[in-house]
């Protein structure tokens, strides 16, 4: 999947989240949300060493800041456990998050991350 | 918490290809017509009937979609339609229709949600219930993970019922094949006592409106468990309360069918005259005192209709005797209907309804004698509910 057009988040010092379709028409048809980047704190990353300062985030406070900015996309993608719903599927760099180190994966400032909806159901 | 338009995920509905509610005709098709909302497994269907005979089809709704639970709540006029959903991918929430299924709100954030203390994420929302008009505002959920919530803003947002979950009986609770939930809540119309159905659990009720909880099942039979007649822990599949005595109760069981006269003290065996005390259905007539109807299955071990011969079975004497109706339904069909599959009307005579796990919905114009097909070769039925507009 090639990412859609939108904001940098390069340039904006960001991460972003490129959203399926179905999630997409929540905000407008909006495919790429920028999540801001914000001054990252001690708790933002927590214990992981691979975490600094110079803008990385976990996923863990990407989604927070998705909870803050669209509640309605951050309800459909996690639990009210904070947990990724079973069938929701978070890629980086094509890499599912659940084979990297699940909500504790870092994003470098600019990363994008992919959400798409497996392939269950019959 | 803000209502949005449907256009979140779970509403990709067919409504441009509907009539819209003032009808091409341009006069309203919803006068004194009754409306049939069809929850399955994959979307919701709409039915229009001026007759409750011949029916008008419209679906689906909420594609891809499980629709577990429906409530009209037509207590302030206007009917409003409220879903409870539930997506695969993109968990559960309650959509709410002004506009009899036409279009669609659902809250941004789940309209209910465990507390962040409790650990817990909702699955299911198996039940919808509007309570009586001199609470025009609050709504019952029953759900899974075994919960109750309760809503003071018409099904927007729901609170955790507390004290069914602090329940120190929670623990022992089982699951059902279904899943383990709360899938019946019957608040009184007379007093402050709510009655909740737990599979398997059993029933429990609150007097206080959800504040504290006791176990009601004595005189129920649990032969799946080493002790027949436990505390709780039985497996109770649909509770209805008696149109004439609020006291009256009637469950239908995993194996067994009983009444209770007296608000779930004691429960006495109402099974005699039907071929099976296996099934999920028990509807209570709106306003005739003493009449009801179930749907037998065969047994815990064939849970279809014995022999695969489907039949409605209604008493107008509190259970003591039974008949047999089957006029238009198929001779042959090995499919259930399932707990909330059924419902009755407020119309006189009364409307009966059900859809089967096969994707069919019959309604009856004459409280169950005779019943005509509304919709086949849907996906399972598993929940519907009708409404006189």
């Amino acid at each position: 999947m090639s990412a859609p057009s939108g904001p940098d988040t390069r340039s904006a010092g960001a991460v972003g989240l490129l959203l399926p379709a179905a999630l997409a028409e929540a905000v407008g048809g909006q495919r790429l949300l920028v999540l801001p980047q914000r001054p990252v704190s001690g708790a933002d990353i927590g214990a992981n060493p691979e975490a600094d300062a110079a803008g990385s985030i976990t996923v863990a406070v990407a989604l927070d800041r998705l909870r803050e900015q669209q509640p309605g996309v951050y309800s459909r993608i996690c639990d009210e456990t904070g947990a990724v719903r079973r069938y929701v599927n978070l890629y980086l760099d094509g890499e599912d998050i659940r084979d990297l180190a699940g909500q504790s994966t870092v994003l470098a400032s600019g990363a994008q991350l992919l959400v798409l909806q497996s392939i269950a159901g019959g | 918490m803000d209502d949005v338009p449907s256009n979140l995920p779970f509403n990709a509905g067919s409504a441009e290809s509907s009539p819209g509610p003032s009808g091409a005709s341009g006069s309203s098709p919803w006068l004194s017509s009754t409306v049939l909302a069809i929850g399955t497994r994959k979307g919701l269907w709409l039915a229009t009937s001026s007759d409750r005979v011949t029916w008008e089809l419209r679906g689906p709704e909420f594609a891809m979609t499980e629709v577990p639970s429906l409530a009209f709540d037509a207590r302030s006029g206007t009917p409003r339609l409220l879903a409870g959903v539930r997506s695969e991918w993109w968990g559960p929430n309650v959509a709410v229709s002004e506009d009899l299924g036409h279009t669609w709100q659902e809250p941004q954030e789940q309209a209910i949600a465990f507390p962040e203390d409790t650990g817990a994420t909702l699955e299911r929302i198996w039940q919808l219930r509007p309570d009586t008009a001199d609470r025009p505002g609050v709504v019952w959920a029953g759900c899974e993970p075994i919960s109750v919530f309760r809503s003071e803003d018409g099904g927007r947002h729901f609170e955790l019922v507390r004290g069914l979950w602090d329940h120190p009986h929670r623990p022992q609770w089982g699951a059902g094949y279904g899943g383990p939930a709360a899938h019946t809540v019957l608040p009184s119309p007379v007093d402050d006592s709510v009655h909740v159905a737990i599979s398997s659990g059993g029933v429990y009720r609150s007097d206080d409106r959800g504040d504290s909880w006791d176990a009601f099942n004595s005189g129920i039979i649990a032969n799946f468990m080493p002790q027949e007649y436990p505390e709780f822990g039985q497996c109770v599949h649909k509770v209805a309360r008696d149109a004439g005595n609020p006291q009256r109760l009637y469950a239908q069981n995993h194996g067994g069918v009983y009444r209770s006269d007296d608000a779930g003290d004691r429960w006495i065996s109402i099974a005699d005259g039907l071929p099976a005390d296996f099934g999920f259905v028990m509807l209570a007539h709106p306003s005739r005192p003493d009449t009801i109807w179930t749907i037998p299955l065969g047994s815990a071990g064939e849970r279809n209709p014995p022999q695969g011969r489907p039949a409605v079975y209604r008493s107008t004497s509190a259970g003591e005797d039974w008949e047999r109706f089957d006029t238009g339904l198929p001779a042959y069909d090995f499919n259930a209907v399932l707990r909330d599959a059924a419902d009755v009307d407020t119309a006189d005579p009364a409307g009966i309804y059900f859809g089967t796990r096969g994707g069919e919905v019959y309604a009856s114009a004459d409280e169950g004698e005779t019943f005509n097909l509304v919709a086949a070769n849907l996906p399972d039925v598993l929940c519907v509910r009708a409404v006189r507009t």
